[in-house]
């Protein structure tokens, strides 16, 4: 694994008497691409604000590529931003507004027109060095912010939910473009969004964050398969979350039926949270389901059907590319592995926040 | 439908535009164009070069030119404080420098006046501690120290307006990009206050290059400006004509400071207000 570049050490930060991060501790490593993801007031923005270098944090350190940056200003840092609204300067064009940091560093002018050359062909913006920034759209926008951030060679590239502002298929097509310029780059990218389809297309590392706590730090196929709290498991994706008893290793008992998993190590007869994803539960016939129950709600979403199953009280969310209409009896059966046990929240620290959709 | 009466409710201003705004205008024109048997001439206008016109004018244009450029070095500053105070504080140091403006104009440069004599309130302060008295009323001085009092907060309002309006993004994507404060702020907020500049010079130098009732009781009659020649041609020699020439004159200086003012802000602004 490649050298860790930037280290935060038990950053707290409060406003008004408000705790925005409590005791946050968290590795970046070279080359990475990094997601902070969480819902609004999670502390998401306030992380990236600090190791940009826009807040300082009340508590802790702050260490960039071994050195102690805590209290150095922004406009020192080794790295740049590329911010929500995109912040261009209105008063200069399109090629003044790339060259602004060069220019501060008394780069020669033909460094700067090359740089000024690279980087708009970097974005797919070729010849729009003397378009003024209102003149552009909010996706030509957002390219531009980002080559104004990567001319200056940044080791690592902050980027405030740069694509919250457009519409969906842009914002597709500049999730592929981002992973593009990063590889492309080399360089490290901290992304911050609460979209959780954008962390887990773009991302080596996601980190889930809820009320300044981070809860938990993983690849998107950890954070997807195995989500380590109901928090997470919930904000990422659609899940089936049910209050259940571990039996012993192996079984489970899911609304007063027993069923077989794979988790061992919980204990005996333990409450435990289950998420089971609406994709893995199986519609069968009545008899071969280990649960039956019926549908009551059923919506075409293209690829599949999403279907509210009412089974044992308890309304089971259910992704199927077969449909069955609403009334219909069936039977839910779920593979073991696709049972996801998870302890409840020890602390009220770590208590979930449940996410009203 | 709906446009039409959104049209006629304009009616009113253009009555009342026309009435008081166009026409006198118009008559001004005449007055100025004409002599006293309504003959056309442009003798009027020509007198500008009189020597005493001229130099009225000239006085003018300077103390009107040295007020305003006080005035910005004054308001800018206290702009930025303003802009950069939390909303709750700034409301009350605005209603502490609007609140003056509620007072009556004339009230405010008489108590000037009281305060600058030779006997006035700050002289005697200044003998009491035994101090040299200042002699400052009738003077240029005086002046320039009333256009100021008067004309400030029509300085720092616009530029503080525009303070207000620029993005706290753009300030931190200026420092992001490795300007520190003073680069952040010639390279970023001082071009985009420029409107604001403007129209705060537009709105000092105009009047103060027009005033009377300023040179009048704090200059005590001694130093004529270009409005005290025009005031005293209309009141005391009843010489509408050669009143009305000046005052073409001086619209002309109006309008040409004000291209000046309009090529300036296109030149660093890109786009105006």
């Amino acid at each position: 694994m490649s050298n860790k570049l930037i280290t935060l050490e038990n950053i707290s930060k409060s406003y008004d008497n408000h705790l925005v991060l409590d005791e946050m501790n968290l590795y970046i490593r070279e080359n990475e691409f990094v997601t902070l993801l969480g819902p609004s007031g999670c502390g998401k923005t306030t992380t990236l604000r600090i190791i940009g270098g826009f807040e300082t944090p009340d508590t802790g350190r702050v260490v960039f590529d071994g050195k102690d940056i805590t209290k150095l200003p922004a406009y020192k840092r080794q790295l740049n931003t590329v911010f929500q609204k995109y912040a261009l300067f209105t008063h200069m064009n399109i090629a003044e507004n790339i060259a602004f940091g060069l220019k501060i560093k008394n780069k020669s002018k033909s460094y700067i027109d090359d740089k000024i050359k690279y980087a708009l062909k970097l974005v797919n913006l070729e010849g729009y060095e003397n378009r003024m920034p209102d003149s552009l759209s909010g996706g030509q926008q957002q390219r531009i912010a980002i080559a104004r951030a990567i001319v200056n060679e940044p080791k690592v590239l902050l980027l405030d939910e740069p694509l919250g502002a457009l519409d969906l298929k842009l914002r597709q097509d500049m999730q592929y473009e981002l992973i593009r310029l990063k590889n492309e780059l080399g360089i490290t990218f901290i992304y911050v969004t609460h979209d959780q389809e954008e962390a887990l297309t773009m991302s080596d590392t996601i980190v889930v964050m809820n009320q300044g706590y981070i809860q938990q730090i993983g690849t998107p196929e950890m954070i997807y398969n195995e989500p380590e709290n109901a928090f997470v498991a919930d904000f990422i994706g659609d899940s089936n979350i049910i209050d259940s008893i571990m039996v012993r290793d192996e079984l489970v008992e899911i609304l007063g039926v027993k069923f077989a998993c794979v988790d061992k190590g919980f204990g005996e007869n333990v409450h435990v949270d289950v998420v089971i994803r609406p994709e893995d539960v199986e519609l069968v016939k009545p008899e071969e389901g280990n649960i039956t129950g019926e549908v009551t709600h059923i919506i075409f979403k293209g690829v599949h059907y999403e279907m509210e199953v009412m089974a044992n009280g308890f309304e089971w969310l259910v992704h199927s590319t077969r449909m069955y209409p609403v009334g219909e009896k069936v039977g839910i059966k779920v593979d073991p592995f696709n049972i996801q046990i998870m302890n409840k929240p020890a602390s009220e620290d770590e208590e979930a926040v449940q996410i009203e959709e | 439908m709906k446009n039409k009466f959104v049209k006629w409710l304009s009616l009113p201003y253009a009555l009342w535009s026309m009435a008081f705004v166009i026409i006198p205008l118009l008559m001004v024109f005449y007055f100025g164009l004409t002599d006293k048997s309504g003959k056309f001439t442009i003798s009027n206008i020509l007198s500008i070069s009189l020597p005493v016109h001229f130099k009225s004018l000239l006085i003018a244009l300077l103390l009107s030119l040295i007020s305003t450029i006080i005035c910005l070095l004054l308001s800018y500053p206290l702009a930025m404080i303003l802009s950069s105070m939390n909303s709750g504080n700034n409301r009350l140091m605005i209603l502490i420098f609007v609140l003056p403006m509620w007072m009556n104009f004339l009230l405010r440069t008489l108590a000037w006046q009281t305060l600058l004599e030779n006997e006035g309130v700050i002289n005697t302060i200044l003998r009491a501690i035994h101090l040299p008295g200042l002699k400052i009323i009738n003077t240029p001085y005086a002046i320039v120290f009333g256009m100021i009092y008067n004309f400030l907060p029509f300085m720092v309002l616009p530029i503080y307006n525009v303070l207000c309006k620029i993005d706290k993004n753009l300030l931190n994507a200026a420092r992001d990009l490795g300007a520190n404060e003073i680069q952040t702020f010639l390279k970023v907020t001082l071009p985009l206050s420029v409107p604001g500049i403007i129209s705060g010079i537009t709105m000092v130098f105009v009047p103060a290059l027009t005033t009377f009732v300023i040179s009048d009781l704090l200059g005590g009659s001694k130093i004529l400006l270009i409005g005290n020649v025009i005031e005293q041609e209309f009141t005391l020699n009843s010489n509408w004509n050669l009143g009305s020439g000046l005052s073409i004159v001086l619209m002309l200086f109006i309008v040409i400071s004000m291209i000046i003012t309009a090529v300036f802000d296109k030149d660093g602004e890109g786009s105006a207000l």
